[in-house]
């Protein structure tokens, strides 16, 4: 681990634990490195101090297992608000209720003519519970510190002990905006894990149905910020797409969101046979639509100039190709291989920026989507798994950047697993795009980045 | 010029109204009110955990194939303006305390509807340590509908028995 801390191009993107073991997972250009540490006496070196990204994860892994980070840099609480019958639930012996404070502190500002914002973790919209304390001054940010855990289902927990198979039920159901890509990227740690790889007709539709929630998913979040904007064109414009992809999607595929079709070991279901014919269409449909909604899209990027500005962080996914960062999960991927993947790059880093990659992204989806359909491998959907023991990390490119999943099988269940979500890294990038910024870009910064809360709440 | 088109004599002194015709005009007007303009609900959504699933489609309600406003359901930003608690997502404990005060904060009559399969009874996270079970562990529920999530044609036609009832006494209805 500290080899891989001594070179500065290496970016966090996990953190997570076992009953004796901290593993962290690395990126370095296009390599990933995995690095464990064991855990003496209940505690590990602590990685913020060298990537503050880590403090998040440091926080939940105490929460969830008992460990403390050695000198980290944050040991407040974090999933466990005190609400639990229990504390640290995925340690061997979990301890008695009563350690956490709510309500949390909050590293506010307490300066004369400082106000504070409390914003969720119930809120006006439809929207997920997350919590974001301001420290305002007039209309500028001075502080932003977010709140989750809320939505904390005790998912990994219910994994623990059945089947892959079994498990992707409570996989797809981490966050629903990426239910595909969360399924994807853990059935290929079980394969990996078992040694095995899905039928090429799986690998095939696998890409299908992320490409079609990959632009599902930038039409919602486009939608919202026009909502928010009060840009009523563009809300219509883009609500209207994305209901044709979800009809399609049902159509092919018997659920609206995709989810539960995605499993370790290939797909759940076969493609019903107008399934390609109605996918094509919505296809066409939102190709004729493309320049309309591009054009309606310009007030909002002139709204969305300058706000936000995230650059030269670690962050991949659609924040970091907004910012000059190439990273993306396909390029890894050889059912993308044909494609020559174009990582569409913008690099002022800025709400208006992240919202030109999301439109180049569904041109560049549409494309693919268009070519996979022409070409789906004939053959079998799905395989059946190996009872057997190993260890497996997967990856998939969601709408907002690339989700990992580690696991490990022993005689076919599962006994350790973790998902991570972009969303990790995306939170404190976030905060610090909102400090200095003025109060009314919040919403729009956050609805830019697709910040989640479940998909982090486990 | 434009001044004499305007000009005309000074106009008579009215007569005095029929009280007789306007008590009729105003007992028929306060009819058509409650039929017409009576419809309508307020709903004010509360997540206790949900995946973001059945918000998607929540979101979707509001698109132009279904147009959820037609009908006189709207979303509310507070409590104190809702008619309807719109839950979705099992019931997590850290979540329990802020349902509550937003059911606190609704003022009566109220109706709380449960959506989605987590709503309903915790759906695939009943029995964990962090999860209570459905809406009903915390505030009494008057509708459910199920789904994982619900579709929102299903949304809708949950919605409207609800606007259905509501004009109607008589409370306690499943719409699947």
């Amino acid at each position: 681990m500290a080899a891989a801390l001594a070179r500065d191009t290496t970016a966090l993107l996990g953190l997570w634990a076992d009953t004796i073991q901290v593993h962290a997972l690395f990126r370095d250009g296009h390599d990933i490195l995995a690095a464990s540490v064991a855990v003496e006496a209940g505690c590990y070196p602590a990685l913020s101090p060298a990537r503050p990204a880590a403090a998040l994860f440091e926080r939940m892994v105490r929460d969830l297992w008992g460990h403390a980070a050695e000198g980290g840099r944050d040991d407040r609480s974090w999933l466990d608000h005190g609400r639990w019958p229990l504390t640290h639930p995925l340690s061997p012996r979990p301890g008695l209720p009563g350690g956490a404070l709510e309500p949390p502190e909050f590293a506010t500002l307490d300066e004369q003519g400082v106000m504070q914002i409390p914003l969720g973790p119930i809120h006006g919209a439809i929207e997920e519970p997350w919590h974001l304390r301001l420290s305002a001054q007039g209309e500028n940010v001075l502080r932003a510190e977010v709140r989750l855990g809320y939505a904390h289902k005790g998912t990994l927990e219910l994994m623990r002990g059945k089947s892959p198979r079994t498990a992707a039920r409570f996989v797809a159901r981490l966050a629903a905006e990426a239910t595909v890509a969360h399924a994807l990227a853990f059935a290929r740690a079980a394969e990996a894990a078992l040694n095995v790889a899905a039928p090429p007709r799986a690998a095939a539709l696998r890409a299908v149905m992320t490409e079609l929630e990959r632009i599902a998913g930038h039409l919602d979040d486009l939608a919202r910020m026009a909502d928010a904007a009060g840009l009523a064109p563009l809300h219509a414009a883009a609500g209207r797409q994305r209901e044709l992809l979800l009809r399609a999607s049902d159509r092919a595929f018997g659920q609206r969101l995709m989810m539960d079709v995605v499993v370790p070991g290939g797909i759940a279901a076969e493609i019903a046979p107008d399934g390609v014919a109605a996918i094509r269409n919505a296809l066409d449909d939102l190709a004729t639509a493309l320049p309309g909604l591009r054009r309606r899209l310009d007030p909002l990027l002139a709204r969305l100039e300058g706000a936000g500005i995230i650059v030269g962080a670690d962050a991949g996914g659609l924040v970091g190709r907004a910012a000059g960062r190439a990273f993306d999960a396909r390029l890894l991927d050889p059912a993308y291989a044909a494609f020559g993947l174009r990582s569409t790059i913008e690099h002022a880093g800025d709400a208006a920026a992240r919202c030109r990659v999301r439109l180049a992204e569904i041109a560049d989806s549409l494309r693919m989507l268009r070519t996979l359909l022409d070409e789906l491998p004939e053959g079998s959907t799905s395989i059946a798994l190996p009872a057997e023991s190993g260890e497996g990390i997967g990856s998939a490119e969601s709408l907002r950047g690339t989700i990992w999943h580690w696991l490990r099988l022993d005689h076919g269940q599962i006994a350790a697993a973790f998902p991570c979500d972009p969303g990790w890294a995306l939170w404190p990038l976030a905060e610090a795009a909102i400090t200095s910024g003025p109060v009314e870009d919040v919403d729009m910064i956050r609805l830019s980045c697709s910040l989640p809360a479940s998909a982090l709440d486990l | 010029m434009i001044g004499r088109w305007f000009r005309s004599g000074p106009a008579e002194p009215a007569g005095p109204v029929d009280a007789a015709t306007t008590a009729s005009l105003a007992a028929r007007l306060d009819a058509a009110a409650q039929t017409r303009l009576g419809r309508s609900l307020a709903i004010r959504h509360v997540n206790t955990g949900s995946c973001n699933g059945c918000e998607l489609e929540l979101r979707a309600l509001r698109n132009a194939f279904y147009d959820l406003e037609q009908y006189g359901l709207r979303f509310v930003e507070s409590p104190r303006h809702a008619d309807v608690l719109l839950v979705t997502g099992p019931l997590t404990r850290n979540l329990r305390e802020a349902l509550e005060a937003a059911w606190d904060a609704t003022p009566e009559p109220k109706w709380v509807v449960a959506v989605g399969d987590c709503a309903v009874d915790g759906g695939v996270f009943k029995g964990s340590y962090a999860v209570l079970g459905g809406t009903g562990a915390s505030v009494p529920v008057d509708l459910t509908i199920s789904g994982c999530p619900p579709t929102p044609a299903r949304l809708l036609a949950g919605l409207r028995a609800l606007l259905e009832a509501n004009v109607r006494p008589g409370r306690g209805i499943a719409a699947g």
